[in-house]
């Protein structure tokens, strides 16, 4: 059982929670996710990992509420609990001085692209974020990025906020002006599939992390496949992150389409 | 149990006079008990344990079948060697607690073993009956009775527990070695905690074999055994990710026995794999037996009209039944070589017949193909015939060139083995690992290149039996107890 410390609504369906999970605030780093479950007879729901408190031992979840399970998750409030969190999963984001990174994060991505922009930042490459959602209310993480970023372009879908336009319209005006020696990119698989077809034809090597089917998260059932580079990998213990120029979006699109 | 404690028990004058009691022609002239076994026709509408096991008298009876011969090579066919005519006769003379008794002495989950141990592979292919054009006894039958009537019985055998040592060891994954290892340290006195990456203690007990087959309640009942013994169950917690190998040093632990198993499951890489409704057993049964898919589970899982299942094991019988269960009209097990040479157990077979599964022997998939929205529809199949033997020993299926068939299908589950999760051995450095990704131990104490590392079961064997890997973790724990005492 893992304590709901506390909580913040980001807008309707996104939900912030703070947990009690000090082993994984301990060993945790950029790029990894855990596995949560609510209720005894609750899914296993892989959420990423959007901050973590090594003192009060606790790790940031940001949530989107799109079926049963997580808006069971969203609407638990502090003091309750998750029924099982386990972690950290998956492989941490290979963080080096690239030089210039590119951070493009759309929606709810943002927060697990949060511990990256940071890392990269520490690395001492010079950091540019590209945040977009669908209207103003969907920019989430705002003040916690410029704080790790040289510069932010927010990019709205409706131009209620920032630029109007997709993220990739962000994404090729920086490549336009400035040498980006990296990308990282988190999103729906629709947005990452544009963003690296977009960073490909620049040529700027580009990671995007993914967010697949799972059940236990550790390698054991491979609902998580996906093909990259004609092969077939689990992004649960080989991922979230990959060689996005690689990866058959149009096939992980279609898996997490059939599984609803 | 060495050869010469089983002749000193069998010179026991309880046994002598037991032995005197009926001669050799009247115990092989009964025949042998039938399992009563649950309507196919109602089981496939529940989950209900298909074998109801055996009454006391048929136990009674079927123990008298057994010679009590003066050189049991049941004994020997038996992975970990229990002492199986002690057991027998006690049952026969109505000792049913000193048989479950002299079970424990050397296995630590009969009522499993009894359940799901290939008994026909093992001691009942060397029972004297067989040498007489016999039928041999059901030792795995008496073997269960044994251990379910002292579960019953509500006088839980008390295992003799040796003085609390204060000396912490470390067990990773809850399954059948790790289990058993856990046990044998605890009566040894010392202070034993089990780490599981999921948030249901079990392992392969839970997640992989169905409650029709091996009820959960069953393996709950050793569980909570080895609580009251004394040891820790931490869930929800992976050694390498969540806490690491040296955090386990530094907690205390001064020794470690690996246990995680064989989780990681193996695909054909074919065309349309990756299609939706084409998944692994391990999916499909994890979904089902441990989330509860289909059984009041908020785990969705996805179901079929038409299932085909791919392979020849144990893991593909679970899987057709479990699909007959979940309601699909058609059950179509595809293996690629006879039926023959099918590594499930003959039961398993027999009972996944029963139930109406349809049999597509000397076929193999080549291709799955999806309809617009990615769901697989068909499947093409391959004929085969057998080859010459490979490596096995078994004859290889060779394709039959342009006897290639389609069958519309709409879930195909892909059980085609399993191979050793990386995930613990990965992170522990100086650690030696075999191509094939097993932990490579010493044969006879388990040890591996890391001094005070164990390891037994799936992830050094690579896919084996609920009893050799519980051997295996007796072994360790004997051979642990050996370095941390000095002996």
């Amino acid at each position: 059982m893992n304590k709901i410390v506390s909580k913040e609504q980001f807008s309707a369906n996104v939900t912030k929670l703070v947990v009690e999970a000090p082993l994984i605030a301990k060993s945790r780093r950029a790029g990894h996710f855990v596995i949560v479950r609510c209720g005894e007879k609750g899914e296993r729901i892989p959420l990423t990992i959007a901050d973590s408190d090594t003192v009060n031992g606790t790790i940031t979840l940001v949530i989107q509420a799109v079926g049963e399970s997580t808006r069971k998750i969203c609407a638990l409030n502090p003091g309750d609990c998750l029924t099982d969190v386990v972690g950290p999963l998956g492989q941490a984001t290979h963080i080096e001085n690239y030089g210039t990174v590119l951070c493009c994060g759309g929606g709810v991505g943002v927060a697990p692209l949060l511990p990256i922009i940071r890392a990269m930042k520490a690395a001492g490459n010079r950091v540019v974020s590209v945040l977009a959602g669908r209207s103003k209310d969907l920019i989430i993480l705002e003040k916690e990025v410029r704080e790790s970023s040289d510069d932010v372009i927010i990019m709205t879908d409706d131009g209620s906020y920032g630029q109007k336009g997709l993220v990739t319209a962000g994404v090729e005006e920086v490549i336009k002006r400035e040498k980006v020696d990296y990308c990282v990119t988190i999103g729906p698989a629709i947005m990452m599939k544009f963003v690296a077809k977009l960073t490909k034809e620049y040529n700027v090597p580009t990671e995007a992390s993914l967010n697949a089917i799972m059940v236990d998260g550790t390698g054991m059932c491979g609902a998580c496949r996906v093909t990259v580079g004609g092969k077939t990998r689990f992004v649960c213990v080989e991922g979230p992150e990959f060689d996005a120029h690689q990866i058959d979006f149009d096939e992980l699109m279609m898996r997490l389409k059939g599984a609803q | 149990m060495e050869t010469n404690d089983i002749n000193a028990q069998r010179n026991e004058q309880w046994r002598a006079d037991l032995r005197a009691t009926k001669s050799p022609k009247e115990r092989t002239a009964i025949p042998r008990v039938e399992m009563p076994q649950l309507d196919p026709q109602y089981r496939i509408t529940c989950n209900e344990e298909v074998n109801q096991g055996i009454t006391a008298e048929q136990a009674v009876l079927e123990a008298s079948r057994c010679l009590d011969c003066p050189n049991p090579q049941c004994v020997t066919g038996c992975p970990v060697n229990i002492n199986i005519p002690k057991f027998i006769k006690n049952i026969e003379r109505g000792e049913f607690g000193l048989a479950a008794a002299t079970l424990k002495e050397t296995s630590s989950l009969p009522a499993v073993c009894g359940r799901v141990c290939p008994q026909e592979k093992q001691c009942e292919s060397r029972c004297i009956h067989l040498k007489m054009k016999h039928q041999p006894v059901a030792i795995g039958y008496l073997e269960r009775f044994a251990a379910d009537w002292q579960r019953n019985s509500g006088q839980a055998e008390k295992p003799v527990m040796a003085p609390k040592n204060g000396i912490k060891v470390a067990v990773i994954g809850s399954g059948p070695s790790g289990l058993s290892f856990a046990g044998d340290m605890a009566k040894r006195g010392y202070d034993v905690t089990v780490f599981e990456a999921l948030h249901e203690i079990g392992g392969v007990l839970k997640y992989g074999i169905p409650e029709f087959r091996l009820p959960n309640s069953i393996v709950d009942f050793e569980i909570d055994g080895l609580r009251e013994m004394g040891v820790t169950f931490v869930k929800d917690c992976l050694v390498g990710k969540t806490i690491t190998y040296d955090d386990l040093h530094e907690m205390g632990f001064k020794g470690i026995f690996v246990g995680s198993g064989a989780g990681f499951p193996r695909f054909m890489d074919i065309p349309g794999e990756n299609l939706n409704g084409v998944m692994s057993s391990n999916e499909y049964l994890t979904r089902i037996n441990l989330m509860g898919a289909g059984h009041g589970g908020e785990t969705p899982v996805l179901n079929g009209k038409t299932i085909a299942v791919i392979g020849g094991g144990n893991t593909a019988m679970d899987s057709t039944r479990t699909a007959k269960r979940m309601g699909a009209e058609r059950v179509i097990l595809v293996y690629r070589r006879s039926e023959e040479e099918m590594p499930a157990r003959l039961e398993e077979v027999g009972h996944a017949k029963e139930e109406g599964i349809e049999f597509m022997t000397l076929h193999n998939p080549i291709e799955y193909i999806g309809d617009e929205t990615g769901r697989v529809r068909m499947m093409r199949v391959q004929r085969m015939e057998l080859g010459e033997p490979d490596a096995s020993g078994r004859r290889s299926p060779v394709p039959v060139e342009g006897a290639i068939e389609e069958i519309p299908v709409d879930l195909v589950i892909v059980a085609v083995g399993v191979s050793p999760n990386q995930l613990v051995p990965r992170s522990i450095e100086g650690l030696e690992v075999s191509r094939r990704n097993t932990i490579v131990v010493n044969e006879e104490t388990m040890q591996s290149s890391v001094s005070d590392l164990y390891a037994g079961g799936d992830i050094v064997r690579g896919g084996a039996t609920v009893i050799l890997a519980m051997g295996d973790g007796r072994r360790a724990a004997l051979n642990m107890h050996a370095q941390l005492s000095g002996n």
